[in-house]
């Protein structure tokens, strides 16, 4: 009994109203007006905002002498667990529907939210590699989940070295006959490594109609029915393409309610484009927070 | 109205017709067709001269594969029975129609 009242309140804990995936201004502001409105927030995030990569803030409005990056990044980060913001260093690898709401995945857990804020700045990595854009839709791919299905025992390889990758690579064990991960010329950064890996630098990929082959800078060259791209960590192009968001020149599209296109997901600070500076991401930060509190509402009526 | 495109009707219902269709190849498992379904309901409301359909792709792989669907929603536009332009991915409303006309 005691045992089952511990999974039970484990289960209970992870499931938060709202989940907000970086902790940049931009996310720490939508996190304060969503925990002020007693919501159940989660803040979810990995890897170094654009915010602590700035020497020096000057242009920000309260501080006189300016302020680093760092600096403001890290009273950030206090100011909303002195609130009683949840926080995990960790990386989201996916964010797929479920029955009322979303279920947020990283490599050592799982969470459910009725709302997801995507403030993960505009990190976006595309590999320079001959191909990828000519091909793309055509065997080259940037959703496992969405398009695995049309690889049914077919020959695919993932490119990518992290968690990302590997995550990418487990979805499509399922449904491929043969899967080989490609680090173009990465070393792994995973700990999981049940996956065959290939480790040479790649020089372009070939076909006519739709992908064929890969060839690698030393000219060896493999049969490929499909890629799929997962470099780095998954980013908000990754989430918007497996949940149908749609972006413009690589940025969330949003309405002036930070809403996008899918109901109960919001989008602020770099990743929805245009200024990209603090004060612009603080603003849609807040905004994205209070539509969301509204949307938690909304359906829990 | 959205009609609802197989390998039995494909022929006679989009290559054979006289004016333009468009067809949404999409499975009820793919979270961002669900995203894109809205649309192309809208889109056939709104432009009763225009057909509009959907093909299930797990139902209709043959259909998938002769158009070289490999990823979905995919957005396929005909006119007069040729394929005129083809989208990949949730696409706005306002593009497609702009492809269309």
């Amino acid at each position: 009994m005691e045992v089952k009242m511990k999974n039970l309140f484990e289960y209970l804990k992870e499931m938060y109203d709202i989940i907000i995936i970086g902790a940049g201004p931009a996310g720490i502001s939508a996190s304060l007006y969503a925990k002020r409105a007693n919501m159940n927030v989660l803040v979810i995030y990995k890897g170094t905002s654009n915010l602590e990569n700035a020497t020096k803030i000057e242009n920000y409005y309260g501080f006189p002498d300016g302020i680093t990056g760092q600096d403001l990044y890290n009273s950030g980060i206090m100011q909303a667990k002195n609130l009683g913001v949840d926080f995990r260093v960790s990386e989201v690898t996916s964010i797929e529907y479920q029955q009322d709401g979303f279920n947020v995945k990283t490599p050592e857990n799982e969470y459910n939210a009725k709302s997801v804020i995507i403030s993960t700045g505009n990190k976006k990595l595309k590999p320079n590699i001959k191909g990828i854009n000519e091909f793309e839709g055509k065997g080259i791919s940037y959703c496992a989940i969405c398009d695995g299905f049309f690889y049914r025992n077919k020959k695919v390889a993932v490119i990518g070295s992290g968690e990302f990758a590997f995550s990418e690579a487990k979805m499509l064990s399922n449904v491929v006959k043969d899967i080989t991960i490609l680090t173009n010329g990465e070393q792994i950064k995973s700990v999981r490594n049940n996956f065959k890996i290939n480790t040479k630098k790649i020089k372009k990929i070939v076909g006519s109609e739709k992908v064929e082959k890969i060839v690698f800078e030393d000219l060896t060259e493999i049969d490929i029915d499909g890629i799929f791209i997962a470099l780095g960590e998954a980013g908000a192009n990754d989430f918007a393409k497996t949940l149908g968001i749609i972006t413009e020149n690589d940025n969330i599209k949003v309405n002036e309610n930070m809403e996008t296109n899918v109901p109960g997901v919001f989008a602020c600070g770099n990743i929805t484009g245009g200024l990209l500076q603090v004060s612009k991401a603080v603003y849609e930060g807040s905004k994205a927070g209070l539509s969301a509190v509204k949307y938690v509402k909304e359906i829990k009526k | 109205m959205v009609n609802v495109y197989n390998k039995e009707n494909f022929k006679s219902e989009v290559e054979e017709y006289k004016g333009t269709t468009i067809v949404d190849f999409y499975a009820d498992w793919c979270g961002p067709c669900k995203m894109m379904s809205p649309v192309i309901d809208k889109i056939a409301e709104e432009n009763k001269e225009i057909k509009v359909g959907k093909v299930n792709c797990d139902d209709e792989i043959e259909l998938a594969t002769r158009f070289n669907v490999m990823s979905i929603p995919t957005i396929l536009i005909f006119k007069d029975g040729k394929l005129l332009k083809t989208f990949v991915g949730v696409t706005p409303k306002e593009t497609i129609l702009k492809a269309a006309k």
